[in-house]
């Protein structure tokens, strides 16, 4: 459970001072499956990087399971983001040395799993996204569905508590951006936290939740229904 | 077990290199190869250069301990007294005692016409046991031209080539060489005031002065005709068995007293002061060049590690924010390093004991106090491949500490 009380991040630059996120209070429970929209400048992405420990708040505070993270040294930080997060970066940000098979597995060996454990699960978690026959490939020698794919199965190989996803279907094409929601789905079915930040409204309302953020604040929360 | 961060790093840096661009690690290993040549080579023909001459001298001249006249004595009182120390001292191999004057050798007096310049070469003139000197010394093997002298070989000499013009070719008006002398020729030698006619028995080339600029007799020729009777010697050059000490041998012959009379010195002590200004000038000199190599190595790797980790400095962001510690990033960092000079100093080891070691033991530096050769031991050249990979290391390590200590959201985004 990730809870937030007025949230506040300002940047400063030279004289001018810019007030991004201007007072959140939120909050997300395990199962959630929540996408986040609002206007480009909003303050989406800049949300979801203090939730997922990348930035600190200028002021308010983030509990995570009951842990004030104010007070965390950044190699807690890293640690806590190895094993309670994963990541889907709008851009994959894949490793480019590495296979689609290698990039799944570092989180895993990072965790200090034996080597033939962590090509096992990264195998599954590629396999679960219908990239079990390219594990030897680059990123480079995938489409970039196949690397959003790549970049999903890494951030969930691990069974993250949370995986937060910025915009991950911006760059796809409909067919791709169907199945990385279709992935979604079903991990959230699994019980996998999710949160999303998305463009898309036809995405945004398959989640649970749709957080709307506009000016730096939540303009509105919506539950969302789904017969199954 | 190594840490999972040495693990994780390794598996990183292996992957950068294996996709690294040919070229530019083709580059930085040619870099490190002639870094390592600078730091190997360089030094070790200097040294080289010098030892040769230092090594020839011991070999050649002095032995290991060499014994001479007190400083205002003209030769050592008790001689005899001394080498019957000398045979009681079990680490002593052998021994030559020699006579030495200053004298002149004179050549092509009976072609001379009356208002001509007499042929005369100014020369140490020695006399030894043949078969001890050869013992102690090896000379025998530097003859050239004709033969060694035996013991009974009177009115017959050994001519160092540095006394003739064949293959000494100088001519000033201070030093003065011998023309037209060869086996079988005639010369006259003067050694205080008595002149004697000798025949050139063998010619001796060695580039060490002591020998090249000397004429050799046989002893008890010379002992009548320099008058000395009495058995006291000019000098003593001794040779050690194997694994003797020569400073402790000295020390033994000290306090058994053989100083009251004589000079006892290692070959060390005897070195001329040249030698040890030259050879304290060459390391000076290597060691600078071997640093400016260093140096030059090392900001190579920094520069090459810098714009590697700016270039990457998105994926350094990613690593950083999936989980991964800026220490596993830095120790891939290091491992790239010392890939590059550990590849760099194997060619360079290579090269040297595979290539140029050997050339230079076939074909020595004709210099003029030596032949010089390349001298790399190995316990200093791996002294040197430590030193390379430290510092390629603190190269490799300080920029990507500098980029990895960056804001890891910064570096995501490209910001900044
Ligand atoms: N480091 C920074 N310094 C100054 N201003 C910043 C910084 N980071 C973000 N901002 C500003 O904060 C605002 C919100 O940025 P953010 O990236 O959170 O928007 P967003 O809602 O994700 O927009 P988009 O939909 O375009 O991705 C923007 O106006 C941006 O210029
Ligand atoms: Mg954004």
């Amino acid at each position: 459970m990730i809870v937030t009380k007025n949230l506040i991040r300002t940047f400063v630059t030279g004289d001018i001072v810019t007030q991004v996120l201007k007072g959140i209070d939120f909050e997300s429970k395990d199962g959630d499956f929540i996408a986040i929209m609002g206007r480009s400048g909003a303050g989406k992405s800049t949300f979801m990087y203090q939730l997922s420990l990348l930035d600190s708040p200028t002021d308010g505070t983030i509990t995570i399971d009951g842990v004030d993270t104010h007070t965390m040294p950044e190699s807690k930080r890293v640690e806590f983001r190895l094993t309670y997060f994963g990541y889907v970066f709008q851009d994959y940000a894949l490793l480019p040395e590495l296979t689609a098979l290698e990039n799944v597995a570092l989180p895993l060996l990072m965790q200090g799993k034996k080597r033939a454990k962590a090509y096992k699960e990264a195998t599954t978690a590629l396999e679960r996204m219908g990239l079990g026959h390219r594990p030897n490939n680059l990123p480079s020698q995938l489409s970039g569905g196949e690397q959003q794919r790549v970049s999903i199965a890494r951030a969930v190989a691990h069974k993250p508590k949370v995986l937060f996803a910025d915009e991950p279907t911006a760059n796809l094409d409909n067919e791709s951006s169907e199945a990385v929601m279709q992935i979604f789905k079903e991990l959230n079915e699994e019980g996998q936290t999710i949160i999303m930040v998305t463009h898309e409204e036809v995405y945004a309302r398959r989640a649970k939740r749709l957080i709307v953020i506009d000016d730096g604040r939540i303009k509105s929360e919506e539950k969302l229904h789904h017969k199954h | 077990m190594l840490p999972l961060s040495v693990r994780i790093g390794f598996f990183l840096a292996v992957r950068q290199i294996r996709h690294a661009s040919l070229w530019t690690t083709s580059l930085i290993i040619g870099v490190m190869v002639l870094t390592f040549l600078n730091l190997v080579v360089v030094s070790g023909i200097l040294v080289g250069l010098i030892q040769g001459s230092i090594d020839q001298f011991r070999a050649q001249s002095t032995g290991d301990l060499i014994i001479s006249n007190l400083t205002d004595k003209s030769f050592i009182e008790n001689s005899p007294n001394l080498l019957t120390l000398l045979d009681t001292i079990p680490e002593i191999d052998s021994y030559s005692a020699r006579y030495i004057e200053t004298g002149s050798v004179e050549a092509n007096y009976q072609t001379k016409r009356a208002k001509d310049k007499p042929n005369i070469a100014g020369t140490a003139v020695t006399g030894i046991d043949p078969a001890r000197e050869d013992s102690v010394t090896g000379i025998s093997q530097f003859v050239i031209k004709g033969s060694y002298l035996g013991p009974n070989d009177f009115d017959q000499v050994l001519i160092g080539s540095y006394l003739l013009k064949e293959y000494f070719p100088v001519e000033s008006p201070g030093l003065q060489v011998l023309d037209n002398v060869d086996v079988g020729s005639k010369v006259r030698i003067q050694v205080g005031g008595v002149l004697r006619e000798f025949t050139v028995k063998g010619i001796l080339k060695t580039k060490v002065d002591e020998v090249s600029r000397n004429a050799f007799l046989v002893d008890s020729q010379f002992r009548s005709m320099i008058g000395r009777t009495d058995g006291n010697v000019d000098q003593i050059a001794v040779r050690l068995k194997p694994d003797a000490d020569p400073a402790a041998v000295r020390d033994t012959l000290i306090r058994a007293g053989a100083d009251t009379y004589a000079r006892v010195q290692t070959f060390e002590d005897a070195q001329p002061k040249f030698l040890k200004d030259i050879v304290a000038t060459f390391n000076l000199l290597g060691a600078a060049f071997s640093s400016i190599g260093l140096v030059v190595a090392s900001i190579t790797i920094f520069i090459v590690i810098f714009i590697n980790a700016i270039t990457r400095r998105k994926f350094i962001g990613i690593l950083k924010g999936i989980g991964i510690h800026g220490r596993v990033i830095e120790i891939s960092y290091v491992f790239q390093s010392i890939f590059y000079a550990v590849i760099g100093s194997g060619i360079g080891l290579a090269m040297v004991y595979g290539l140029l070691v050997p050339y230079f033991a076939r074909n020595p530096i004709d210099f003029p106090f030596s032949d010089g050769i390349l001298v790399a031991p190995i316990d200093e050249t791996v002294a040197r491949i430590a030193l390379l990979v430290v510092s390629t290391v603190i190269a490799g390590y300080i920029p990507a500490w500098m980029i990895i200590r960056k804001n890891t959201l910064d570096s995501i985004l490209g910001r900044k």
